[in-house]
């Protein structure tokens, strides 16, 4: 699992992938989501930042963030070569 | 005499293959002798081309869509004017006038933003599908047309027509029907495009002329500039075209304009018949996108839409250049992707 | 970071096209309270889902209309559609009001009895009153409305064989220039039908025809076909006038105001098309005003509007069941009512708004019900904010027809309770239970029980 290299993330939350030209806008946690994933967090440490930094459950975060990363892959921002 | 400032916003910044009114209004209100005008753009998409045109807009933003309603464009113009300070609105599109038309007074008493457009029911009376009753209230030939609901009442248009007809749907599309067979196939094609009713009119044969005008409300027309497509686009738009020399086009154009007391832009379509016979055939509310052309032959009308939207005086135009033509042409702005970001983000740029 | 709240992630694709997020606030402001009750309390003292009316949007209307036409004409009657809304509540508000009934079956003919409206103050339209429907109408001296031959010849008969009298008046339908023409209801205005039916009545000594009625549609978006409607009837009116001196008691318009919901495939929204109640009474009292009935003979002008007065008095509070990601990458979220509750979710673009605040995020979902059945839609595509399990949201302008053609299917019907001119809840319809089912169903000795 693994963000595709050279994706443009700025603090506003606009996403640009520069290998397929497309743009994306993300709210603050899934901007963060993104961040941990570009320092190749596996998915229970990011779960573990999630459940640290707010105040919900393991099984809200782990339902989210695997519906999150379902989006990233249908975008092609994120690709499953490990 | 030094020119005043005042602030105007546009909407149609999308200047495409098929395109929108509002650059060349803008480029006409630029060229003001009387006004030095701030431009601030209203687009619905982030990639109409005049966003990018920093030379002609001065600030953008975006707004929702008509389909949103009318509160929601309020709220939007609210937030825009206390930015902006707008002094005059000038919507370009014909699916955002109804709700422009509805709000021109709230937008004049609550913010001091004036327009000038047709009236709810000049908008509505020039409707496709009762642009023959406009005719006849105001004294223009339209081809004699008829709404139909069913296939079935093909059949009995004999009585009424002859063949050829035109076949079009309610809002857009228009097929020429040789037969009844050819009719019935049309009128299943469109429907299921644009629903019920189509309209069925009479074929005229002839040239096509167009007429961009301005009338006061009061019953003048304060300007009228005659072109002919020279060359058109696969969508049917005019590529080149040139102003013509035709009292007679004009003078039609008058009475129109006078006699339904027209009150802003438009477009008048018509077609002239073999035998010299002008049938109006269409009458968009607003400037087309060739109404730059009125400004190369003498007539700004953008310019005099705004000082009667500010309430002043307007002396009618008398006079234009025949045989001017324009010639449009497409032109690749190079745009950094962090203004795509802004307008796409922020909703601003 | 941490001073962040949670908000379930989130990305969108930026589209060229447009960007919802700006501008179109409004549709999603959080509607936490309907009027001064707090939605979450509703939730936690009647469950969800929940149907709420307001008793004040109800007056308001009421006396709006009223005076739309009463400051046009001299005489005006409402009649309460009770189709569009029969629970007694709603309708006794209207009675207090002063409006009149309105029936289109011998069910509502009686709940109208039922709730005290006097037998000659209720209007009976419809197609289908059988000889005893008729005979009671008769009895009470009601305002029978006739629709077909068939009516008409069975009243006839039945007033000799009785020897009594009845006030009637003929359904005329007629081109009113729109489209689809109501042509299923009544005696046809063109084709010269309702003249014959008039003058079948005139002909019958035990009918008094007392007036004219007409219904030219539903969710009418052209003030100027009522202008139409009215000529027509007052074209006949005066030639019954001219033929037998007999000057008619009132003009019935019948119904199809449109209310601000917003019609699915219309591009604008409804709130921005729909005529106002100024614009139908103009095109209706100046078309009659106009016309060559005399000023001292005016007749009394009688209105059935039902969805206008109604729809926007009452809401739909829900739940979020569930939300889900579809196969082809859309959001779906699940509600706790459908179209089991929301009929009119197959015409109307129903306005849903969150119940609790949210961030500026929003995204494109499909809006299903809970019903196990894939029809169970209600609204194919919307732009709302990140819903999750258990939020609540409201849906608005749901007054009419919902609260009488809903259905009990797979689901149970819930409570609906209404807000008073204090602000104070009240049930007035109990949520269905399984016992309530069941005291209509028979079980035969031999299949009152398995054994599995």
């Amino acid at each position: 699992m693994q963000l595709n290299k050279n994706i443009a993330i700025s603090d506003s939350g606009f996403i640009f992938n520069p290998s397929t030209g497309d743009s994306f806008s993300t709210n603050p946690v899934g901007l963060e989501i993104i961040r941990l994933l570009r320092e190749n967090k596996k998915k229970d440490a990011i779960i573990k930042e999630l459940t640290g930094r707010f105040s919900i459950d393991d099984s809200t975060a782990e339902k989210d963030l695997s519906d999150f990363l379902l989006v990233l892959r249908n975008y092609q921002l994120l690709n499953d070569h490990e | 005499m030094s020119k005043r400032k005042i602030t105007v916003a546009v909407t149609g910044l999308n200047n495409i293959d098929s395109p929108g009114p509002g650059v060349p209004v803008i480029r006409a209100l630029k060229e003001s002798l009387l006004f030095d005008v701030r431009i601030v753009g209203l687009s619905y998409e982030s990639l109409e081309p005049g966003l990018y045109m920093h030379d002609l807009v001065d600030k953008s933003y975006q707004v929702p869509l008509p389909s949103a309603g009318i509160s929601s464009l309020l709220e939007r113009l609210h937030y825009i004017n206390e930015k902006e300070e707008i002094d005059v609105i000038i919507p370009n599109f014909d699916a955002e006038l109804h709700n422009f038309i509805k709000l021109e007074k709230q937008l004049r008493s609550d913010f001091g933003i004036a327009s000038f457009l047709p009236t709810s029911e000049q908008f509505e009376s020039r409707h496709k599908s009762v642009l023959y009753e406009f005719g006849e209230a105001n004294d223009v030939k339209v081809p004699f047309s008829k709404m139909i609901f069913s296939a079935s009442e093909i059949e009995g248009l004999k009585k009424e027509f002859t063949y050829p007809l035109v076949i079009k749907g309610k809002y857009y599309d228009a097929s020429v029907a040789a037969t009844p067979e050819q009719a019935v196939n049309y009128f299943h094609k469109i429907s299921a495009k644009w629903g019920l009713p189509i309209i069925v009119q009479q074929f005229v044969s002839g040239n096509e002329v167009n007429v961009t005008a301005l009338g006061d409300g009061k019953g003048n027309c304060i300007g009228a500039v005659p072109m002919r497509k020279l060359y058109i686009t696969d969508k049917g738009k005019a590529w080149a075209g040139i102003s013509l020399d035709d009292e007679k086009l004009i003078e039609i154009s008058n009475r129109v304009i006078g006699n339904s007391k027209w009150r802003g832009g438009c477009e008048l379509e018509f077609i002239k018949s073999n035998e010299g016979e002008y049938y109006l055939l269409e009458m968009n509310p607003r400037f087309p996108a060739w109404v730059y052309l009125a400004v190369g032959c003498g007539q700004n009308h953008p310019e005099a839409l705004v000082q009667m939207a500010l309430g002043e005086k307007v002396v009618p135009f008398t006079d234009y250049e025949r045989g001017k033509l324009f010639i449009r042409y497409s032109f690749d702005q190079i745009v950094n992707l962090s203004e795509f970001e802004k307008i796409s983000t922020l909703g601003e740029l | 970071m941490s001073n962040l709240t949670y908000e379930r992630p989130f990305i969108q694709k930026l589209n060229t096209g447009t960007m919802n997020k700006f501008g179109t606030r409004t549709e999603y402001a959080p509607v936490t309270h309907l009027e001064s009750v707090p939605v979450k309390r509703i939730v936690a003292d009647y469950g969800s889902p929940c149907f709420v009316i307001s008793e004040r949007q109800i007056r308001k209307n009421y006396q709006d209309a009223v005076r739309a036409f009463k400051t046009r004409y001299p005489k005006v009657q409402f009649a309460w559609s009770y189709k569009t809304n029969y629970l007694d509540a709603v309708c006794n508000i209207f009675h207090q009001e002063g409006s009149w009934a309105e029936v289109v079956s011998i069910f509502e003919y009686r709940k109208a009895l039922n709730n005290g409206v006097p037998g000659n103050k209720i209007i009976f339209n419809g197609p289908d009153k059988s000889a005893a429907d008729l005979e009671l109408a008769v009895d009470n001296n009601s305002l029978i409305h006739i629709d077909h031959f068939d009516e008409l010849y069975e009243l006839a008969a039945l007033l000799q064989a009785s020897k009594k009298k009845a006030r009637v008046a003929i359904r005329v339908n007629m081109d009113t220039g729109v489209y689809p023409m109501w042509d299923r209801f009544g005696f046809n205005y063109e084709n010269g039908q309702a003249w014959n039916a008039i003058t079948k009545i005139m002909s019958q000594q035990e009918m008094e025809l007392v007036g004219l009625h007409c219904h030219i549609g539903t969710y009418m978006l052209s003030a100027a076909a009522y202008g139409t409607a009215a000529w027509k009837l007052c074209d006949l009116a005066v030639n019954i006038k001219t033929k037998w001196n007999k000057s008619l008691q009132y003009l019935d318009l019948g119904g199809g105001f449109a209310s601000a919901n917003t019609l699915k495939g219309s591009y604008l929204q409804g709130a921005d098309v729909i005529p106002s109640i100024d614009d139908y009474a103009e095109a209706i009292t100046s078309t009659i005003l106009n016309s060559a009935i005399r000023q001292n003979e005016l007749p009394m002008l009688i209105l059935e509007t039902g969805r206008a007065l109604v729809d926007d008095a009452a809401w739909l509070v829900g739940s979020v069941v569930a939300t889900k990601r579809l196969s082809d990458g859309r959001r779906a979220t699940i509600m706790d009512f459908g179209v089991n509750l929301l009929f009119t979710a197959f015409w109307y673009n129903h306005k849903v708004s969150p119940a609790q605040e949210f961030s500026h995020h929003t995204e494109d979902m499909v809006l299903y019900g809970p019903l196990c059945m894939n029809i169970d839609v209600i609204r194919d595509s919307v732009n709302l904010p990140l819903l999750n399990k258990g939020d609540h949201v409201v849906v608005h302008k749901v007054g009419a027809y919902n609260m009488t053609q809903w259905m009990q299917f797979i689901q149970m019907r819930p409570k609906i309770i209404i807000i008073d001119m204090e602000g104070k809840t009240h049930i007035v319809r109990e949520s269905e239970s399984l016992e309530t089912m069941l005291r209509y169903e028979k079980r035969p000795d031999h299949l009152s029980q398995s054994s599995l």
